[in-house]
């Protein structure tokens, strides 16, 4: 049996959606145009006034906006209300310098909380179910947006905020949760906190995951699914744009479904900007149609990844969206694998490091080399040669099991790599030296 | 009981002993026993050093990566055969030395072994039954 939390627009005919999708973008554009004079200025600049958008088919003619539009704009550059109609701010980390804060009307939060609560009947969530959302609350987008699908599916919802894991157990067991909400590196780790405990999938409740926000690969799908005894599905999305639930994942796990009523997808080449068909693998881009204080027109997530209209077996019209693997500007194939440094420093962060790194990629031969020195701190340093490289092979097993290859990591000593204007260099590519 | 040994993490390069030596120096702490662990890549420096605090302090403000071990500290005859008879106590106990050096006392007939094993206290006392005398921070910095 399938469920749909919206069913009229989950299982819309293509060519009604697209109908959808051009009134909105002409809506949107005008609203756009009219209260953003940052984006005004970038459509004066292309020539393009809001009459020349009649529909989807004309949005390639507007001008793309970029994380650096927002830290240029930051704070209130984008802003398309006043603040009085504003109820709410969310925010990305920052960790790379460059905070975006993105601002909503009580709308423009409803409508994210009936993406995340797509999401939730997609992966069989009813009211009969006892959700735990393991995310961050607070700034971070990842607590408040399932909190509130939660809340819209009519489960009952268990605001837990991430850590504390002994805690996060004895709720999950007291209260029987059956729906769990957090990143992938977070469910493992429950997991294994579970086997520590002896405890196994038919000790606990929980029938499924719904996780997101880092990067994380099928092998890791399968240990969650296993230690966890549930079946996990994906969760996209960004605070740019909203926050989780831009996109999905139904019982079929063969990508996520866009919410794209809400959410207009385009995939570009990250070189040339130019709009290439469905089924290319480029840059995803993402035009808010909905979002009134925040509406971004033609954002560059950076993500690369690969859209299909194919028919889904869950009964959704939705686009689906593959996982993506990464950024555009630091994919690396090695061994032709894709590697992108956020997968190493996801599994640094797991194992108790700092993600201070350095990739170096060489060929010897026909193989490519892989080298990962990672910066110690006193925490992993011991006083024998063992101990030392038991954590090399301990690290390196991880990134293998997020990558698919066997990288060799070596320890240093604290800021002995090498910084340029303060940044770590993340990635030496030797490679390009003999091509 | 047991004794304190500092653990300095060293990059394998030119001068890094230098100047890990010298910073000790130049703030009056006594090196009495050393030994260094290497690999093609690092090296891990092991001291029993007078003052291992201001040694902790001086290498940790200069950006060392620095660890404090409890090792295992024996007072062993200055002659022939005395080191075996030493271990054979340990090995009848089914106590694994990871990493062993010793060194010499200025005055007394002695030797003194440091031994790290996986759990000091045993070692401790399977030493002791058999007549052996610990030396702890306290006589290091009598030495």
């Amino acid at each position: 049996m399938q469920n749909y939390y919206q069913k009229e627009i989950e299982t819309m005919p293509v060519e009604e959606m697209k109908q959808l999708q051009s009134e909105k973008l002409v809506k949107q554009v005008k609203h756009v145009y009219e209260n953003v004079p940052y984006y005004r200025d970038l459509m004066d600049k292309k020539g393009v006034t809001p009459d020349d958008i009649k529909g989807i088919d004309d949005l390639h003619k507007l001008p793309f906006l970029t994380k650096a539009d927002l830290r240029d704009a930051y704070p209130y550059g984008l802003l398309a209300k006043p603040l009085s109609d504003c109820v709410r701010i969310q925010s990305t980390s920052g960790t790379t310098g460059r905070r975006v804060v993105a601002f909503y009307t009580q709308n423009d939060v409803d409508l994210w909380e009936d993406c995340c609560a797509r999401a939730i009947v997609a992966a069989g969530g009813t009211n009969e179910d006892v959700c735990q959302v393991a995310y961050g609350y607070g700034l971070f987008t990842g607590g408040p947006g399932l909190n509130g699908g939660s809340h819209k599916v009519g489960c009952l919802t268990l605001p837990m905020s991430s850590g504390n894991t002994e805690r996060q157990i004895q709720f999950m067991t007291d209260l029987s949760a059956t729906i769990l909400c957090c990143t992938p590196s977070y469910a493992a780790y429950i997991g294994e906190t579970l086997q520590e405990k002896g405890l196994g999938p038919d000790d606990i409740p929980l029938k499924a995951g719904i996780f997101g926000a880092e990067p994380w690969t099928e092998e890791m799908r399968r240990n969650i699914e296993n230690t966890l005894g549930i079946k996990a599905y994906d969760i996209y999305g960004l605070t740019e744009t909203s926050g989780p639930g831009v996109a999905f994942e139904c019982s079929e796990q063969t990508g996520m479904h866009i919410n794209e009523d809400h959410f207009l997808a385009e995939i570009i080449d990250p070189d040339t900007g130019e709009v290439l068909p469905e089924g290319s693998k480029g840059e995803l881009v993402f035009t808010s149609l909905d979002k009134e204080a925040f509406p971004l027109l033609r954002y560059r997530t950076r993500d690369i990844c690969v859209l299909s209209r194919k028919k889904c077996s869950c009964g959704r019209t939705l686009i689906k969206m593959a996982k993506p693997m990464g950024r555009s500007d630091d994919m690396m194939i090695i061994r032709g694998v894709n590697v992108f440094p956020s997968q190493i420093e996801t599994v640094l962060l797991n194992e108790g490091y700092q993600p201070n790194y350095q990739i170096v990629v060489d060929r010897k031969g026909n193989t490519d080399t892989f080298d990962v020195n990672v910066e110690m701190n006193a925490d992993q340093f011991t006083d024998t040669v063992s101990g030392v490289t038991a954590k090399e092979k301990a690290l390196a097993n991880a990134m293998k099991t997020m990558l698919g290859i066997n990288p060799a990591v070596h320890l240093v000593a604290p800021k002995s790599i090498v910084r340029s204007e303060g940044k770590a260099v993340r990635v030496i590519d030797k490679r390009k030296l003999h091509d | 009981m047991s004794l304190k040994q500092l653990n300095v993490f060293v990059e394998n390069k030119k001068g890094a002993l230098v100047e890990i030596t010298e910073t000790l120096a130049s703030h009056d702490v006594n090196i009495r026993a050393l030994s260094i662990a290497d690999t093609e890549e690092f090296g891990i420096l092991r001291l029993i050093v007078n003052d291992n605090e201001t040694a902790s302090k001086m290498l940790s403000d200069k950006g060392y990566l620095i660890k404090t071990t409890e090792v295992v500290g024996v007072k062993i005859g200055d002659a022939p055969g005395k080191l075996s008879t030493a271990l054979a106590v340990l090995d009848k106990e089914d106590i694994n030395v990871e990493y062993l050096y010793a060194f010499m006392a200025r005055t007394e007939k002695h030797a003194y072994v440091v031994l790290r094993v996986a759990d000091n206290a045993h070692a401790e006392s399977a030493l002791e039954t058999a007549g052996y005398h610990m030396i702890t921070d306290a006589d290091i910095n009598k030495l």
